[in-house]
């Protein structure tokens, strides 16, 4: 009787880390998506709903890409995998300086919410496109990177792709981190978001600036893609909505404009909806980013890390 | 003043309703339905109008409200068989009213506590309520689902639909000019300077959403009885976008405008379509000389958007510059 109950318990703690490392698997995509989201509000103050879009080019360039690298490298290795990876981030980065040049600089001085449609209409038009040229139907990505099981210790399963999403993550955080703190690009990028005007002022070329800006967001988005893609196989064009929306929550929570807000953000996003899908229901799993906003920003609607605006007249 | 006779035009609007439903079986069953859809999204772009446009509270989840009052009024229904004529008037009226008022009530339990928030925060709070509320509908069995729920009667016909739109103008429009609804414009002006001459700002915001979801709830009744099938996938954000983007083509805050727009943006597809000869046999489409606008209608729409934010960012259908000459 005793022992069973202690088995039950430990059970219960290997299948909570189980949820746990999925949990933060897919957080750290929501983050690296999210990152994208804060920068260009950061700098902007618009919501870039096109970016979960860009998120699903990046999933289809690696599609499209996986066959022609695997004519040169051996496929499924991770070298092929990271070239990949690297050409798909160097293509969405094209994409979102393209967009942003044509839809969203003529409407630098227009009100706000003309940028949100505008917004949104490039998002249709992506996905749209999308539907057309790549077919509608769900597409099986193919295997880049050989996927070995780590570990089965006491029912406890971690496997390569997990392990490696968090690695991809982690680098890609920390080189995000060196851009924007230790280079000319990122002081640049900051002053920006201080205020755009001074920044101006002071010789930055703010448009090369934005440019660059989407460039690096796009980049990232697109590695998320092919995170996303190799650890979820069937891709969509409409498959980049429902993450970019919760990429934007995460966004939001850990404080929108902050970088590590964002990344905090994501991960807390992705476990949180992992344990609830795992333990409550997993058919209200979409809701439960919504309703970890509403409860943050109702206590603190400045998000986690963010900075308290005070209103002027 | 422009509305003196406002009582008068609802009147006529009403009756000359009532006299087309009349003679509804003589018109193609395809058209009335695109016309049903035109009332549907009058009630649903001008309710969106008040909180939008009038209020200036970005709200991203009209579709939500919609969503309540299409299946409430869809179960109300679904529990009677046939009825005569005036019977089943009477309880498609009732079960309009409480779809109306259910929408109404989320509307004032999503108003209360978002309302703090501003601007973007508040899109994406209202699109979050949106989306739980689709969820949570997607979770229930008893409405079938993400399956989807048969609705058993086609209650929806000409009079209901442009008589609720006229009534829906006339209120928004009325509410809006009255000596109480310049506290609206006042909000969406500036708030700090409205709250400062004493206006009770947030009794304003939610009095705006719960009268726009009111009318969203009964547009989704409507609509419940119109296409007779409810799925939640129907009521998604996608939904929600597409009733901001005929508040921001028409104008904020520009009710004929926006009528206008509600009218255009509904055609633009159903127009693409035909163009492309979707509506006769597939194989046509194909040799039909327009049949590439088929695949691409959607990516036209897109591009539109895209096009017309460009060009005209302050709304399609706005002439005159917006204050100019306010009323009194």
């Amino acid at each position: 009787m005793f022992n069973f109950e202690q088995v039950d318990v430990w059970q219960r703690v290997i299948e909570f880390l189980q949820q746990l490392i999925n949990g933060l698997a897919l957080g750290s995509i929501l983050a690296l998506i999210a990152l994208g989201y804060t920068m260009v509000y950061g700098i902007l103050r618009f919501i870039n709903f096109a970016h979960g879009d860009i998120f699903m080019l990046g999933a289809f360039a690696g599609f499209y890409l996986a066959p022609k690298i695997a004519a040169v490298l051996p496929t499924p290795s991770i070298w092929a995998g990271l070239a990949v990876m690297g050409i798909s981030m160097m293509i969405c980065a094209a994409i979102g300086v393209v967009i942003e040049r044509f839809a969203y600089r003529p409407l630098r001085r227009s009100p706000k919410l003309a940028v949100l449609i505008t917004a949104i209409g490039v998002s249709l038009f992506l996905e749209y496109t999308g539907q057309l040229v790549f077919g509608a139907a769900p597409k099986k990505f193919p295997d880049l990177i050989p996927v070995y099981p780590l570990t089965q210790f006491g029912g406890l399963s971690i496997n390569s792709n997990q392990v490696l999403v968090l690695g991809v993550t982690l680098l890609l955080l920390l080189a995000l981190k060196f851009i924007t703190l230790k280079t000319k690009i990122g002081t640049a990028m900051r002053a920006l978001s201080f205020n755009p005007e001074a920044a101006a002022l002071m010789g930055i070329n703010t448009d090369f600036v934005i440019s660059f800006t989407f460039a690096l967001g796009s980049a990232l988005a697109a590695a998320a893609g092919i995170l996303y893609a190799i650890s979820y196989p069937a891709i969509d064009p409409l498959m980049g909505i429902l993450p970019g929306l919760k990429a934007f929550v995460a966004a939001v929570l850990g404080g929108i404009g902050n970088l590590p807000g964002a990344a905090l953000g994501g991960l807390i996003i992705g476990v949180t909806e992992t344990l609830v899908s795992g333990y409550i229901s997993s058919t209200y799993r979409d809701a439960i980013a919504f309703g970890v906003l509403i409860l943050i920003l109702l206590i603190k609607p400045s998000g986690l890390l963010g900075k308290k605006e005070v209103e002027k007249v | 003043m422009r509305f003196r006779h406002a009582k008068l035009l609802l009147l006529v609007a009403l009756g000359l309703s009532l006299l087309v439903s009349l003679g509804a079986d003589r018109i193609d069953a395809y058209v009335l339905f695109v016309l049903y859809n035109i009332g549907i999204y009058i009630i649903l772009a001008v309710s969106l109008n008040l909180i939008n446009g009038y209020t200036g509270q970005f709200s991203l989840g009209h579709a939500g409200f919609m969503a309540v009052g299409g299946y409430t009024a869809a179960v109300i229904t679904n529990q009677f068989g046939a009825l005569n004529p005036f019977a089943s008037g009477a309880l498609f009226f009732g079960a309009l009213l409480a779809g109306g008022l259910l929408a109404a009530v989320a509307g004032l339990l999503v108003g209360l506590p978002t309302l703090r928030l501003k601007g973007d925060y508040l899109a994406i709070v209202t699109l979050g309520f949106g989306e739980i509320i689709r969820v949570i509908f997607q979770n229930m069995d008893r409405v079938g689902g993400a399956r989807g729920l048969s609705v058993m009667h086609g209650y929806t016909n000409f009079f209901w639909t442009f008589g609720m739109a006229a009534v829906t103008v006339y209120v928004v429009t009325a509410l809006v000019h009255s000596t109480y609804g310049r506290g609206f414009i006042a909000v969406r002006d500036d708030e700090i300077a409205a709250e400062a001459m004493g206006i009770n700002t947030t009794k304003y915001k939610v009095t705006a959403f719960v009268v726009g979801a009111f009318f969203a709830g009964i547009a989704g009744g409507l609509y419940a009885h119109s296409t007779q099938f409810l799925t939640p996938g129907g009521f998604n954000f996608m939904q929600s976008i597409a009733i901001v983007v005929m508040v921001i083509l028409g104008g904020m805050g520009n009710t004929p405008g926006v009528i206008l727009a509600a009218i255009l943006l509904t055609l633009l597809p159903e127009g693409l379509r035909w163009m492309a000869g979707v509506e006769h046999l597939p194989g046509i489409a194909k040799m039909h000389p327009l049949g590439w606008i088929g695949d691409t209608r959607m990516i036209i729409y897109s591009l539109l958007l895209i096009v017309l934010m460009l060009t005209r960012p302050q709304g399609l259908f706005i002439w005159r510059r917006k204050f100019r000459n306010a009323p009194p």
